[in-house]
């Protein structure tokens, strides 16, 4: 079977430039070929005399889920060569650096950290969406690109929901990397996308702190002592990591799947708005539990079972994010409540549903204040109290909603960049009144077009009117555009 | 080539040709029908009919146990309804449509595919391959075949074989092609066209790519109302309509 590659020689089309990496499972090979805007990469895996027949599942795996996967956080395939012939990946070779690079410089600083957990994570809603949980999540398996993008690669112990996971049936004992493997995957759980959140944990936590939260464990037993002995609070070994961050951290570190983040996309969340993390008792501790607690947990994990978990995006996509794009200073009492209530029905579905509510303002220099009122930070408390005060009759939970007051001449724009950027599933917006079709008022611009103001020019209006309109058009997620029933 | 796959037709009309219309959308080159053409439902001599049509240009057609108890007149090991059932059955079919029925195989072997209503293992004992252990023994008594395709049971299931050669089940998700290399062994049983039992009303089919070694399971929505009236109309089991109206 393959072996290693002679440089020049070509395979199935593609030419062997320059062996770039020779690694325990197998060779990589820079190589040429079909023209392609990406540079090519062949992964040829180490079979034969000597080497266990994992390895081959295992590459087994990584043919069947890299080919299915989509997206820019994962290397793009090109081909794969026939396991029976001559096995190999050729894929994307990522520009860019190893994240292992940055575990030599930890501890990092809490903004560094948050910027790649946030990247990562980001990564990791990707493909879990698309029904794939990769389980071998650590700073080798993570590349960044220039541009602060995470690519995920190695989907060597990945399952996906579409396929028969080949790996489950032929061993016994947990696979993964030891430091990094969750609760499920020690006890042989290989279904759960929040198992990759509990590794991001650890990612975070050797980022933030230089160590790892359970060490490097060699036998079962180790390994199993991270359901019940708790990790020493990231704060007690970095007095500089801030609460937030510990928040985020330990909360992906849960022993059950079901008290971690319900989906990639919250920690993406919450490590990209520190501000409006809810911390609590886990972000604030500095030292282990007491002895009664631990023995406590031990008993608990004695009984330890992982959840069922029945499709990868099942969990996802009951953790979904909804932006509720609503007016700070409301002109339009009956179209508030209007949202108010969308907003309301979705929560109602249950889940693990998180409500970002985003007010876009004109920026504070355009609004020309000059008195002490009109300060852009007064403005934004304004604002902000206004928001808490829509959202008061929905009784949500701190952990459950934010609010956010973003700057921007071009409200659709400021929702769509926003919507992106932070994964949101759903997006309920005002739409234009229907009798003043051009003097379209929407939810999430601001106060100062009043009924009662001056007659604005024709085109501020009608660029109001296309907000919930361009919003609908270009979203790349559901969008419920509400409008108050009217008596007539 | 891309090769259809129908199971458990069961004298449903309305269900198989839909199945048919999507396979041929999706470029089916060849066509299996995995036996039990008739039994339950009210147009066994239209399903004949549309079958020997395919049959007369190439395609396989495997003989399941109601085809089997339709030609012969024996139900002593059948359920009341099962029955009742073929009993109507056999009054509807011509000797034409019988003589078809009769002249159908038990297994059908090309290349590195076998094709057989239940187990592999004694095929005329119509054995029900609802576990590994079965799917094993099945697997076992194939000749070595790299595919055995199968129904009788109604579940879409497929079961791989791991490196101890033991077979996995999985419940495939329905419109994803799934990566079915040569070098391991694979059991389908394919899911029935006219009596789905998983919940799910929509009709069940597959194509397997012989070329890419991609095994796809479909799930087809068809007018099962129009069905099982069908089947009040023709006075058969009340059962037997409430059941496709649920699919279980």
């Amino acid at each position: 079977m393959a072996g290693e590659l002679e440089l020049g020689e070509t395979l199935d089309g593609f030419r062997i430039d320059e062996q770039v990496h020779s690694g325990g499972m197998a060779v990589l090979y820079r190589v040429s070929g079909p023209p392609s805007d990406f540079p090519l990469l062949m992964k040829v895996p180490r079979l034969g005399h000597g080497e266990p027949a994992s390895s081959l599942i295992s590459f087994e795996v990584e043919q069947m889920v890299l080919e299915a996967l989509e997206g820019p956080y994962v290397p793009r395939f090109v081909a794969k060569g026939d396991l029976a012939r001559v096995p190999y990946i050729v894929m994307e070779q990522i520009v860019g650096r190893s994240l292992a690079e940055w575990v030599g410089r930890s501890p990092l600083p809490a903004d560094e950290v948050a910027r790649i957990g946030a990247a990562l994570a980001n990564a990791l809603h990707s493909i879990h969406l698309q029904d794939a949980i990769h389980l071998d999540l650590k700073p080798s398996n993570v590349m960044l690109r220039p541009d602060g993008h995470a690519v995920l690669v190695d989907f060597g112990l990945a399952h996906h929901g579409h396929f028969p996971d080949l790996l489950s049936e032929e061993y016994r004992r947990p696979i993964g990397s030891a430091p990094y493997m969750s609760p499920e995957q020690i006890a042989g759980g290989r279904s759960d996308p929040r198992s990759d959140l509990f590794s991001l944990g650890v990612v975070l936590y050797e980022l933030a702190t230089g160590q790892y939260p359970f060490g490097t464990p060699t036998s079962e037993r180790g390994l199993r002592a991270r359901l019940w002995s708790p990790p020493l609070p990231p704060r007690a070994i970095v007095a500089d990591v801030p609460e937030w961050l510990q928040e985020v951290i330990l909360h992906c570190l849960e022993v059950d799947a079901g008290e971690r983040y319900p989906a990639a996309s919250q920690v993406a969340f919450d490590l990209t708005h520190p501000e409006q993390v809810a911390v609590g008792d886990r972000g604030r501790r500095l030292r282990l539990p007491g002895t009664l607690t631990i023995l406590r947990r031990w008993i608990r994990a004695t009984g330890y079972e992982p959840p069922e978990v029945p499709r990868p995006s099942a969990t996802v996509s009951r953790a979904s994010i909804v932006l509720a794009a609503v007016a700070s200073t409301h002109t339009n009492e009956a179209q508030a409540d209007a949202i108010r209530e969308a907003v309301r029905r979705i929560m109602a579905a249950g889940g693990h549903t998180r409500l970002a509510v985003v007010s876009v303002v004109k920026p504070t220099s355009d609004l020309g204040g000059d008195t002490e009122q009109d300060t852009a930070s007064r403005q934004r408390i304004r604002h902000l109290v206004v928001l808490r005060h829509w959202a008061e009759t929905l009784q949500l939970t701190a952990g459950q909603v934010s609010f956010h007051v973003v700057e921007s001449a071009d409200p659709a724009e400021a929702l769509l960049a926003y919507a992106r950027a932070n994964q949101v599933d759903h997006i309920v917006i005002g739409a234009p009144p229907r009798d003043v079709a051009l003097r379209g008022m929407l939810g999430a611009v601001s106060s100062r077009v009043a009924p009662d103001a001056a007659p604005e020019p024709l085109s501020f209006f009608r660029l109001l009117g296309t907000v919930s309109t361009k919003v609908a058009a270009e979203a790349p997620c559901t969008v419920t555009v509400v409008r108050a029933r009217s008596a007539g | 080539m891309r090769i259809a796959l129908f199971a458990d037709i069961h004298s449903n009309l309305d269900a198989l040709t839909a199945c048919l219309t999507e396979a041929e959308a999706e470029g089916a080159e060849r066509y299996a029908f995995l036996g039990d053409l008739v039994g339950y439902g009210a147009e066994p001599g239209a399903v004949i009919d549309v079958v020997a049509e395919h049959a007369a240009r190439g395609a396989v057609v495997i003989r399941g146990n109601h085809d089997a108890a339709a030609v012969a007149g024996e139900t002593d090991t059948m359920r009341d309804v099962a029955a009742a059932a073929i009993d109507w059955t056999r009054g509807q079919l011509d000797a034409r449509q019988l003589a078809f029925l009769q002249g159908l195989p038990l297994t059908v072997r090309e290349g590195e595919v076998l094709y057989v209503h239940a187990s592999a293992e004694q095929p005329s004992q119509w054995i029900y391959v609802s576990d590994e252990y079965m799917a094993a023994r099945s697997l076992a008594a194939s000749g070595g075949a790299r595919y055995v395709l199968s129904g009788h049971v109604h579940e879409p299931t497929l079961f791989y074989t791991s490196a101890a050669e033991r077979p996995v089940p999985f419940t495939p998700v329905p419109g994803k092609a799934i990566p079915v290399p040569a070098h391991r062994r694979w059991l389908a049983i394919v899911g029935s066209v006219g009596q789905p039992r998983d919940h799910n009303t929509a009709a069940s089919w597959a194509m397997l790519d012989l070329a890419r070694h991609t095994l796809t399971f479909h799930r087809v929505p068809y007018d099962w109302r129009s069905a099982a009236a069908k089947i009040r109309a023709a006075g058969l089991p009340e059962f037997l309509a409430a059941r496709i109206e649920r699919g279980e």
